[in-house]
């Protein structure tokens, strides 16, 4: 691999690896901050893409949709914490996993309802659709770029919302202690219920971003909800921070195993094994520091 | 006091059960005694296993729609019986395609089987076929082995094998000067069997793939691979992708400014159904297959003047192929009179039959596989032009067939 | 008349009555009475860790699923295999999967624990799917179902519909009445124990990390069975035997039957497939397939489940009779 190669293959990496941390992102803080194991984050992020084809559809560009649509997942996710996430603190690991994995049909069959099953594609704003030559063979696209200014966007909006707001104090100390937090005289439950609503949020804007080349089709989401489960295990549960490098370590392993040839006793490990190689990280670091890399051991 | 209370409790659960149980029972038996309870009928019952969900959704329609204006034209019958339809959607699971397939054979006891898109799908309603001898029409999946090593003689096929469309695509590219490739499919036996089909193609004319790139099914994420064909410089790409994912490669490819570059080809299925999705980016690619939309012979105009005029939409060639599958059961079952208990006439109708089909005539194969003409398209102001016959008659090896 | 003494007759009954259904019954009933069974096996090998040790794993189709493709791997390529060599070798490798897995992921607890199951399952539904040693995403078919002759003499032909379901429903019997024994034996009793109270448990003498390996590695193998005969039933496996929806939907069943309880799996292996064969059943209304989207009623069933019914349904049918 020629060093030009190495640079764009590495610009490819962070961009994937900067999108996983938007979703991830979210998930990490609903499992960090309210215990629980959400399974159907998956499904958000496969309905923002929806989202972001029918309502450019509708309004006639991406610009207006994803405004639009960040709008539409808050309210779902207000909606979808009040009806049955709040029901869950009280109840067990079991009964969380149980929950949102009948949510994650629930929110396939209405798609399938209210959107079809067709695949579909999303065009991208005149704007940003083209594409910079790097090589004398290769142009990179110049929307892949804007996705991933987007997500360093999000990325230090998150980091001044938790470390620099009093609301991010609150959120911080809810993940440790939520009587102490309620004893305060902080509604938790309102407070919970933003961090659920910002989670979906999240994982929506990134299947909105990601729509124009990604591709839009049905059970999106199952994919990326397991790689997202690694990033946040990797990382540390519970910590922003340990996302983003969760996830531009994960983008690495992908992107890289994908194109290297490394042939371990005539099986092709990579790039044939790059998708499990995420995994076998994840349990790496289960087994070896549960916490993660930025988690707190308990 | 105790013994009391307990009597009491258990006259309450009792009770409870009781109900709980004729609830569980009602349903049960609602959804198991119904197919017994369906009347005999002298209409010829067609079960459908197409996906009508998922990746491949449009195609189970196309196909539907083909066979459905094959049945109308030959007057709603087929020998002379009315058809009843069953349709189940196989999602182009194969996990599911023998529960599927046993359910449309002993719950819905149709008299013949279509489907399905999925090769993997296809080869669970193959085994299933095969057990219960039920007559078998594949109207798209190409899997190589369907008429190949488990070829059997109550299953015909009317689409394609996987070998077929871009066998001929090799010489095609060595003819342009383009000697040294590279391969880029998804990683699953309609990507794999392609490849088989082209390497000997290609090297048969002289040249060689020098790299080959899977990408896991159905994944649509090529960006890294993209990258990497574009270090490796080769003097062309081919490839087999379809439907949405067609759309996707044929944009990400141009979008990585490799379109001007390194010329793209591949088999039809590239630029079948999804030009209008593809735009510009589609212009130039050379492909080869069976059929072409712009096909310049009077069956093709009569079948997409009808099919426009039925259905508001533009015909392709999984709808041509639901054409044929009708067209050969109308044939077969007006030589036995309708009756398709007779299965060996049938078989035998069906293997001498000469399908005059929008692609061209064709016959089967010994194997129960269309013999077919290959054609070499070009896309012109979004259109799949005919720009020649790459392959005349072409027939599928049929490797490991036993019949 | 004493509890136990009526369910041992309702156990009869229902025993006759299932064992006399290839007689009264239609083919796809029967058909549809096997694949509840199979899965009933599965989900009393689950229980098995979920209700009974308390540890809840989002991986057990890896066992399920790895025992499939044995059997597809061990077949020579459109013949039988014999029954009696490939059922053994295919519930050997679930256990030693089971075993290599169990070893590290019972290290973890809580949370973590789950996490670590699932990953090692998707580890190998990657290896599976993504790689050519077994077919890839399109899996293996087995073309041609075990031979359970014995010797020569053939009592049975797995072929034949009926004579499938009773080496089936033998099984499961088995497996049932292995699993009631086991509960009362004292290595149940201790791992009742474990789930309980941990460390009260190591406090009286208990290896209880050996303990909850065992028990992971049995039912790892049982999962296993599970696995096999679904592979001979469907003549396909596939990575999705592996994954994860595939490791939550059996979870469903688990509890919706009724954790730690015996019946339990059997019942909510059951009624899940008995709701999944209804709402696609459900009739078409004015152009509404509500068939086509029977997962929609089936996703709100398992969130009412989650939310109102903790015991499952066995936990219903009990309610008012003292705890155990």
């Amino acid at each position: 691999m020629d060093f030009a190669t190495f640079l764009i293959q590495l610009l490819n990496a962070v961009q994937y690896g900067l999108l996983l941390f938007l979703i991830a992102g979210g998930l990490t803080l609903i499992l960090g901050i309210m215990g629980i194991i959400n399974l159907a984050h998956g499904s958000f992020y496969m309905v923002g893409a929806y989202l972001a084809w029918s309502l450019s559809m509708h309004l006639g560009s991406l610009w207006l949709a994803i405004p639009a649509g960040i709008v539409l997942s808050v309210i779902l996710g207000l909606l979808l914490e009040w009806l049955l996430i709040r029901r869950l603190y009280r109840l067990g690991h079991l009964q969380q996993v149980l929950l949102t994995y009948g949510l994650i049909l629930i929110v396939e069959e209405l798609r399938s309802i209210i959107w079809g099953d067709d695949v579909h594609g999303v065009p991208m704003p005149e704007l940003l659709s083209a594409s910079i030559p790097l090589t004398d063979t290769l142009a990179y696209p110049v929307y892949r770029l804007w996705i991933s200014a987007v997500c360093v966007v999000f990325a230090l909006l998150l980091y001044v919302l938790i470390q620099r707001t009093r609301l991010g104090m609150m959120i911080r100390a809810g993940a440790s202690n939520r009587e102490m937090v309620q004893s305060l005289g902080i509604d938790i439950d309102l407070l919970y219920r933003f961090v659920f609503a910002l989670g979906v949020a999240l994982a929506a804007l990134a299947g909105m971003i990601a729509a124009p080349v990604s591709s839009v089709f049905p059970a999106m989401g199952n994919q990326v909800l397991i790689v997202c489960f690694a990033v946040v295990v990797i990382g540390g549960i519970g910590s922003v921070k340990g996302a983003l490098v969760g996830a531009l370590l994960i983008g690495l392993v992908d992107t890289f195993g994908k194109v290297t040839e490394l042939p371990i006793g005539g099986l092709r490990f990579l790039p044939e094994l790059a998708g499990m190689s995420v995994y076998l990280l994840m349990a790496v670091v289960l087994l070896w520091r549960p916490a993660g890399l930025f988690g707190k051991s308990s | 006091m105790q013994d009391n209370q307990n009597i009491e409790e258990r006259k309450m659960q009792n009770r409870k059960r009781r109900e709980l149980l004729i609830g569980a029972s009602a349903l049960a038996g609602a959804s198991l005694l119904s197919p017994i309870a369906r009347a005999q009928s002298a209409k010829l019952r067609v079960g459908l296993m197409l996906p009508y969900t998922g990746t491949y959704a449009q195609l189970g329609a196309a196909i539907e729609n083909g066979f459905r204006l094959a049945l109308d034209q030959s007057g709603g019958k087929f020998g002379g019986r009315e058809v009843e339809f069953f349709k189940v959607d196989d999602e182009s699971e194969p996990s599911k395609a023998t529960d599927n397939a046993n359910r449309l054979i002993t719950r819905d006891k149709v008299d013949v089987l279509v489907g399905s898109v999925h090769s993997g799908v296809a080869i669970g309603m193959l085994k299933v076929a095969k057990e219960s001898g039920t007559l078998m029409l594949i109207p798209n999946a190409g899997a190589d082995a369907a008429t190949g090593a488990l070829c059997t003689p109550n299953v015909f096929r009317t689409s394609f094998s996987n070998w077929q469309p871009v066998h001929p695509l090799g010489k095609v590219m060595v003819d342009r000067g383009h000697k040294k490739a590279v391969f880029i499919t998804w990683k699953y036996a309609a990507g794999e069997e392609s490849l088989a089909s082209f390497k000997e193609g290609y090297a048969a004319a002289g040249a060689t793939v020098v790299k080959e790139l899977f990408v896991p099914f159905p994944n649509v994420e090529f960006q890294a691979l993209l990258t990497e064909i574009a270090a490796i410089k080769p003097d062309a790409v081919a490839c087999f992708f379809a439907g949405g994912g067609a759309v996707k490669f044929v944009k990400d490819y141009a979008a990585a400014g490799l379109k001007d570059k390194v010329p793209l080809y591949g088999s039809g299925f590239l630029t079948e159904g999804v030009l209008s999705a593809q735009g510009d980016a589609a212009e130039g690619l050379v492909t080869t297959l069976h059929y072409a939309d712009s096909l310049d012979n009077p069956r093709n105009k009569a079948f997409r003047a009808a099919y426009g005029k039925a259905y508001k939409t533009e015909p392709d060639v999984y709808s041509m192929q639901g054409y044929d599958t009708g067209l050969l059961l109308a044939q077969a079952l007006g030589k036995v009179k309708g009756d398709i208990g007779n299965q060996k006439a049938v078989i035998a109708a069906m293997e001498g039959a000469l399908i005059d089909s929008p692609r061209g005539q064709w016959k089967m194969s010994k194997a129960h596989n269309p013999i077919q003409d290959i054609y070499l398209r070009r896309v012109e102001k979004g259109d799949n032009k005919v720009i020649g016959v790459a392959w005349k008659a072409l027939e599928d090896p049929a490797r490991g067939c036993r019949m | 008349m004493s509890r136990s003494n009526t369910l041992a007759i309702a156990a009869v009954v229902i025993l006759i009555a299932l064992a006399l259904l290839p007689f009264v019954a239609e083919k796809f009933t029967v058909q549809f009475a096997t694949r509840i069974l199979i899965m009933a096996i599965f989900a009393m090998s689950l229980n098995l860790l979920v209700g009974h040790a308390g540890l809840v794993s989002l991986g057990h189709a890896a066992y399920f699923g790895i025992a499939g493709y044995c059997l597809a791997l061990s077949s020579p390529q459109y013949q039988a295999a014999n029954f009696w060599t490939s059922l053994p070798l295919a519930m050997i490798a679930a256990g030693a999967l089971a075993l290599a897995i169990g070893a590290l992921v019972l290290r973890t607890s809580g949370i973590y624990f789950i996490m670590a199951t699932l990953a090692f399952a998707q580890m190998l539904h990657s290896l599976l799917h993504d790689t050519g040693i077994a077919g890839g995403s399109d899996g293996i078919f087995i073309y041609a179902r075990p031979d359970i002759g014995f010797f020569g003499w053939r009592a049975f032909d797995l072929e034949k519909f009926g004579d499938f379901y009773f080496v089936v429903l033998a099984l499961f019997v088995v497996v049932f009445g292995f699993i009631g024994v086991l509960r009362a034996s004292l290595f149940g009793r201790v791992i009742a124990g474990i789930r309980v109270n941990e460390p009260r448990m190591r406090s009286l003498g208990f290896a209880t990390f050996r303990y909850k390996l065992v028990c992971f590695v049995l039912a790892g193998m049982l999962a296993g069975l599970a696995g096999y005969l679904a592979a001979v039933q469907f003549g396909v496996v596939n990575p999705d035997m592996l994954g994860w929806h595939f490791s939550g939907a059996v979870l469903m069943m688990v509890i919706l039957g009724g954790m730690g309880t015996l019946a339990g799996p059997v019942i909510g292996a059951t009624a899940m497939l008995l709701l999944e064969i209804g709402f696609q059943s459900l009739p078409a209304v004015d152009g509404i397939n509500p068939g086509k989207h029977w997962q929609l009623p089936m996703g709100i069933a398992i969130v009412l489940v989650a939310l109102y019914l903790p015991n499952g349904l066995t936990g219903l049918l009990r309610r008012g009779r003292a705890d155990e």
